[in-house]
């Protein structure tokens, strides 16, 4: 077996914060004595990621998953337990290691505003001291793959925010790290920018080889592009594995799609009718019953047409999430 | 070798630097304008103040003519432009709002991008100042009694002074890792810093023992010293113990500045970049 090229056991990261009541007497009080809370943010996670791997990370907010991908880049010093990257301790930030990592942070901009993004990633070539050669073969792919010809050239706060990321993108991808951090990527873009920088993702992972990890809030970008899925909530690990078996273990539900004749037919006695459009009713069925439900309709309606789904991926989270609580 | 390649790295990336810097300064060259006016304004108004206190005093005062004053603070003018510094501003604010966090993923130390960045907004601004304070001359009229080795010598204390003033400026910024306003430290610094670097008034006409607070402390060796150095108001051993004070400074601070950094660092990876 290869040695993973991310390792984390029992990773842990507890923040101290200032704790304080408002109110002008608790602020004056806060002056002399300072309660401090702890908040563990990341409690105990454990994960191996192979070279070559996309994974996603998700999970509500708060739940430690930038917590984790800054510890994982070496802006982190843990409170606990191991964390090993392409075989470097983090944290450390070793040149070596610093090299041949990025992280892309969606809601956060490094390239400089005023000046085009080429001026930038010409900055990140003598920074990360790339041969002139191998920076413009990195330059032409990134710019191919991500479309990006005529918007080097502006000045980046003239770019619009898809624009902007792509850009952000290319500059944390020019010196072909080996392991690539992605923290919201997609977040505040349209459907098609997010559309673009995924199939980005897929494709630069099958290019380069290079292991993915990546956090979103977008369910689609996580169907689209992670086999593995690694599920975080209050800093613990959840769920680990493939997306398939998330839905399988997490739903209780299967939804069936019927298309009639018209509305008028009364489905309560079958399921849960969710809606019905010009004769095409979305039913929820409990899982184990699907079989039975969907034979009853096939013989006891005119059913043109009838499909069994998988309750979309968001629902299937947010029952991840709220069992946690429950 | 490998020091040799290491340096042969650097060069690239200052050089690269300036061309970021460069294309980053023409972009704002309104508020470039105004900031080199309040660069000028500050010597321009002791200077003012200072001749009209010499002429009304018969004519000098402390050693300084009107037109020695004028040397002075031309000369001081320069020197400061040569060595300030605006990154005990920019600290705050890059630990603030996490900033510092892209300088940390980088494999190269973030004070060189500060250097260099330093360095090559400097070569861009220099030679207007040069223009500016060669007009005042002509209206002003300095005179200074300058000497061949004195010339000489200005060259490594003005490097030296860009050092100090650099890497004690660098070091004290870095309170920002444990100091959420650092405002008030900036404002104390540069309060020290009118009086003691020889802004005001030149050193020389201040009272013995604040004279020798200043050659204790640094800001002396920041912007005074290399004024009275090329203006020939200072004896070689004088120079020599400067340049060798100006020297230990400099070591002391990136002695500080490696230690600082790493606890600094980890503070701030603490509490969450």
């Amino acid at each position: 077996m290869t040695e993973p090229a991310i390792h984390l056991k029992e990773l842990c990261k507890i923040f101290r914060v200032p704790e304080r009541e408002s109110g002008l007497s608790a602020a004056i009080k806060s002056v002399f004595h300072r309660k401090m809370q702890e908040v563990k943010a990341v409690d105990g996670v454990t994960f191996d990621v192979s070279p070559g791997e996309i994974v996603g990370f998700l999970g509500p907010n708060g739940a430690g998953k930038t917590t984790t991908l800054k510890m994982l880049s070496g802006l982190l010093h843990p409170s606990g337990g191991e964390g090993r990257v392409l075989g470097f301790v983090p944290w450390k930030r070793e040149h070596a290691f610093l090299r041949q990592i990025t992280l892309v942070m969606g809601q956060r901009n490094q390239l400089a505003w005023d000046i085009p993004a080429a001026d930038s990633f010409e900055l990140n070539r003598v920074i990360y001291r790339l041969p002139p050669e191998g920076f413009r073969r990195s330059l032409k792919e990134l710019t191919e793959l991500l479309e990006l010809g005529p918007l080097l050239k502006k000045p980046v706060r003239n770019l619009s925010l898809g624009e902007r990321m792509k850009c952000e993108i290319a500059g944390a991808l020019l010196h072909s790290p080996q392991v690539v951090f992605l923290d919201e990527p997609t977040i505040g873009l349209d459907v098609t920018m997010q559309r673009r920088i995924r199939s980005f993702i897929t494709e630069y992972n099958q290019r380069s080889g290079a292991t993915v990890l990546l956090t979103s809030h977008y369910m689609a970008d996580v169907a689209a592009l992670c086999k593995r899925v690694i599920v975080i909530h209050h800093g613990r690990l959840l769920f680990d594995g493939d997306l398939a078996s998330l839905i399988q273990e997490f739903t209780a539900h299967k939804t069936i799609v019927v298309q009639l004749e018209d509305c008028q037919a009364d489905l309560h006695a079958y399921g849960e009718v969710i809606n019905c459009e010009d004769g095409r009713f979305t039913i929820r069925v409990p899982k184990e019953t699907t079989a039975r439900v969907t034979e009853k309709l096939l013989a006891n309606l005119p059913v043109i047409d009838l499909l069994v789904e998988d309750p979309p991926i968001e629902e299937v989270i947010d029952q991840v999430f709220t069992q946690e609580t429950a | 070798m490998t020091a040799l390649r290491e340096l042969n790295a650097l060069m690239r990336l200052y050089a690269q630097q300036f061309r970021t810097t460069f294309a980053s300064m023409v972009q704002y060259r309104a508020s470039l304008f105004i900031w080199m006016i309040s660069q000028v304004l500050e010597p321009l108004v002791y200077l003012v103040v200072w001749s009209t206190v010499s002429n009304s005093s018969g004519g000098s005062v402390g050693g300084y003519t009107a037109r020695g004053f004028a040397a002075y603070y031309l000369t001081l003018m320069l020197v400061n432009q040569v060595t300030y510094t605006w990154i005990m501003w920019e600290y705050e604010y890059r630990v603030r709002q996490g900033f510092l966090s892209f300088a940390l993923l980088k494999p190269v130390h973030p004070i060189h991008s500060d250097i260099s960045d330093n360095l090559s907004s400097k070569i861009i601004t220099l030679p207007i100042l040069v223009f500016v304070a060669g007009s005042l001359a002509l209206i002003f009229r300095p005179t200074a009694e300058l000497t061949w080795w004195a010339v000489l010598a200005f060259i490594p204390s003005l490097t030296l002074a860009f050092l100090v003033r650099f890497l004690v400026e660098w070091s004290l910024a870095m309170a920002a890792f444990w100091i959420t306003r650092v405002n008030a430290i900036n404002q104390v610094y540069f309060t020290l810093m009118l009086f003691l670097a020889g802004r005001i008034a030149p050193l020389s006409l201040f009272p013995r023992w604040l004279q020798i607070t200043a050659d204790i402390l640094p800001f002396r060796w920041m912007l005074g010293f290399p004024v009275e150095l090329v203006l020939g108001r200072l004896t070689p051993t004088q120079v020599l113990i400067g340049l060798a004070a100006q020297a230990a400074w400099v070591i002391i601070s990136l002695v500080i500045i490696r230690v600082i950094w790493r606890a600094g660092v980890r503070v701030y990876s603490a509490v969450g970049a």
